[in-house]
């Protein structure tokens, strides 16, 4: 079979320190080409920095393949989406694409608060790349697939957030691309409407098109894909059967620091009062190359030579999660302690921490107030979804994801419901 | 053997086939002279129409007047100028009535300096569209243009009101109206994809274009006649491509002499400045959702 996509070589430079991110004024060309005239200006001001955010990205794609794209934030997996949709062209390399692609990088594309759910609907078709014909054929099944009938001349400013997203994900689910592109969608919406658009992939993927599916989402891609492929740093670090890719992933991918230690007095973090010796966590009961699940204990060790003999010391641990949210913050209690290696630990439970990636901070602190070393991010680590019973494979909404036992029960059946 | 190695031995394998059937697109870096693609811009008119039609839709939500702004903006424009230019400065108005004088330049002004705003602003207020989906980037800023259009055409009527109302009878020479029409469109257009495109790598756009639109107001004959100009200088005010416009549509109107000269050199300078910025935008598009 011929493959319906085929990328050669792409790669894609971001120029830092020129245009990128700030937008440049007239003025700034102006004086630059009156100070140099004859410079060329892409690159002329020596703080041009190029960032490869794709780097020689080849791969093939058969027609009907659903094909998971993993990898951590800033592999380049957007990126490569953006070039296959045409949104931005490739640096360097091709990629020859046969059939229409449709991409859902983002649902509700092209949606103004200010139009009604009807107007919208035709004028997101239309930005996806309908027909007005095709609309007008599908326009019932997109308004009940998205449950939103009695709300169609309300303007959608007006609709709650999960009515908005229904709305949105419907007109694109219905748009029937040869390709369509994936990037995090199953991150809107509740559970019930979460299966009804794996539902829907399943659907476009069973009726022999192609998809392209950007997710953190490993439960997502086990369960949807195919093949999966890994990105990291721009590059493919491997593809092939999902379960092996995902798998070393897991293993490999996650950018951990799971320990640190200094064995010299001299050089490791402190002073004349305390230096750090080593910070660690293990993954209790289970081999130590399986990931770190939702469901496992982890212990935490840490050890500081204390030059203060008799000093009121205590340890004091943060634990934040990807976007420097502390989690907690937890202390051994203080006591004194003669001079020479102190060494504490405790366990964080399994069934506690939700899937993200979880960095250390750690301070000593005496006399319960004064803090003498403070060091961030001693360890990374990664918590790792577990498969689920469930159909719902969207993210766990919370910063912790604690268990709790719950009594549930029936009072007084008056069987009159 | 690397899986990279193993993708790459894949497409070797692959070789040359006859390729099937569909549409086929190669996405590459482009190089050298870009060509103005304007079949996919017909591919997309519909995405035109409804960029437009938003932009009408929602341009009188929640105002109480609605669609009457588009009648009263140069309506009320007109009557400032008429007390102000027409009954104290007393500028001659070549023997025509002056508000209905005014207000016939005013029409095609009003259309024009907002479209070209509207337009100019476009694509930086569309960076959401163009960092998501792919399309033409030039049918942002050709909506913009589209939505003023509408505007021009509702205020027709009430240039014929007018007109009656001051006695001035229409000829047969009002038939080349929409060939000005046309031409002012054309040139919005030119001028709006040309500068939507510089606002996205500079904003210093936005806030210079108000200075420029006045500027070009007072540049053209709208609250004086071309008459009024000495004659020294005909030649140079005929290189402001809207004043051979305003002054040929007020020719067509109020049945006086057509300056042929104006209207050629106008229409070729429109044409000009618009196969030039189509170029310019093509050049440059590739770049906005990098840089927006």
């Amino acid at each position: 079979m011929n493959p319906i996509i085929r990328a050669e070589d792409l790669s894609k430079a971001y120029h830092l320190g020129v245009a990128q991110g700030s937008y440049s004024t007239l003025r700034e060309s102006f004086m630059a080409t009156v100070r140099a005239p004859f410079r060329r200006r892409r690159g002329g001001q020596g703080k041009d920095r190029t960032v490869w955010a794709l780097k020689d990205v080849s791969f093939e794609v058969l027609p009907g393949e659903v094909l998971g794209i993993i990898g951590r934030n800033g592999a380049g997996k957007s990126t490569l989406l953006k070039i296959l949709s045409r949104i931005t062209e490739p640096t360097t390399g091709r990629a020859r694409i046969r059939g229409r692609v449709g991409s859902l990088l983002e649902v509700g594309t092209g949606f103004h608060p200010e139009l009604t759910g009807r107007e919208n609907i035709s004028l997101n078709a239309a930005v996806l790349g309908m027909k007005r014909s095709e609309v007008a054929l599908k326009f019932d099944e997109i308004v009940a697939f998205a449950e939103v009938e009695r709300f169609m001349d309300t303007p959608v400013k007006h609709y709650s957030t999960g009515m908005y997203m229904r709305l949105a994900f419907a007109v694109a689910a219905f748009v029937e691309p040869e390709i369509l592109l994936i990037d995090e969608v199953l991150a809107v919406g509740d559970a019930e409407f979460q299966k009804k658009c794996l539902g829907k992939m399943g659907e476009v993927s069973r009726d022999g098109r192609t998809i392209l599916f950007v997710t953190h989402n490993m439960t997502a891609v086990k369960s949807l894909c195919s093949r999966a492929m890994w990105l990291d740093g721009g590059r493919i670090v491997n593809a092939g059967e999902t379960e092996e890719v995902v798998n070393d992933y897991l293993q490999n991918g996650a950018p951990v620091t799971l320990e640190q230690e200094w064995n010299d007095k001299e050089s490791a973090p402190g002073d004349d009062k305390v230096r750090l010796h080593r910070v660690s966590i293990t993954a209790l009961g289970q081999a130590a190359d399986e990931p770190i699940t939702v469901k496992t204990a982890i212990e935490l060790n840490a050890a500081f030579w204390n030059y203060l003999p008799g000093a009121f010391l205590s340890f004091s641990i943060v634990l934040c999660n990807r976007d420097g949210v502390a989690i907690f913050n937890t202390g051994s209690g203080g006591r004194s302690f003669p001079e020479g290696l102190v060494r504490g630990s405790f366990v964080i439970p399994g069934d506690f921490l939700n899937d993200d990636i979880y960095t250390i901070r750690l301070l000593l602190v005496q006399d319960s107030g004064v803090i003498l070393l403070d060091l961030h991010d001693l360890v990374v680590f990664e918590v790792h979804d577990t498969e689920r019973q469930s159909q719902w494979y969207g993210k766990w909404i919370g910063a912790v994801r604690p268990t709790f036992k719950w009594e549930v029960r029936v009072d007084e059946p008056s069987g009159e419901l | 053997m690397t899986s990279g190695e193993a993708i790459k031995s894949r497409i070797k394998a692959a070789g040359a086939r006859p390729s099937l059937p569909g549409r086929e697109v190669l996405v590459e870096p482009s190089r050298g002279w870009p060509s103005l693609r304007v079949r996919e811009l017909w591919e997309f008119r519909e995405l035109l129409y409804f960029l437009a039609w938003r932009d009408v839709k929602i341009r009188y939500r929640q105002t109480v007047l609605g669609v009457a702004w588009a009648i009263l903006q140069p309506l009320l424009t007109t009557i400032m100028f008429w007390l102000l230019f027409g009954r104290l400065a007393g500028i001659k108005s070549d023997g025509i009535p002056y508000p209905v004088f005014a207000f016939a330049a005013l029409m095609l002004w009003s259309f024009f300096s907002n479209a070209v705003t509207a337009s100019s602003n476009s694509l930086v207020g569309s960076s959401n569209l163009i960092t998501k989906v792919y399309f033409p980037r030039m049918i942002i800023p050709i909506a913009a243009v589209g939505a003023g259009l509408i505007d021009l055409i509702i205020t027709l009527p009430l240039l014929v009101v007018m007109s009656l109302y001051y006695g001035v009878v229409l000829r047969w020479t009002i038939s080349i109206v929409p060939v000005l029409i046309l031409l002012t469109t054309l040139l919005a257009v030119g001028v709006g994809i040309g500068l939507s495109a510089l606002n996205v790598r500079y904003r210093d756009v936005r806030f210079a274009l108000p200075f420029v639109v006045q500027l070009w107001m007072f540049a053209s004959p709208i609250i004086y006649p071309a008459s009024m100009l000495p004659t020294r200088w005909r030649w140079l005010w005929r290189f402001n491509p809207l004043a051979g416009i305003i002054e040929n549509f007020r020719a067509a109107l109020f049945g006086r002499q057509f300056d042929w000269v104006a209207l050629a050199v106008s229409a070729l300078i429109t044409m000009g400045v618009l196969v030039y910025s189509a170029f310019a935008f093509r050049r440059v598009e590739k770049s906005f959702a990098d840089i927006i």
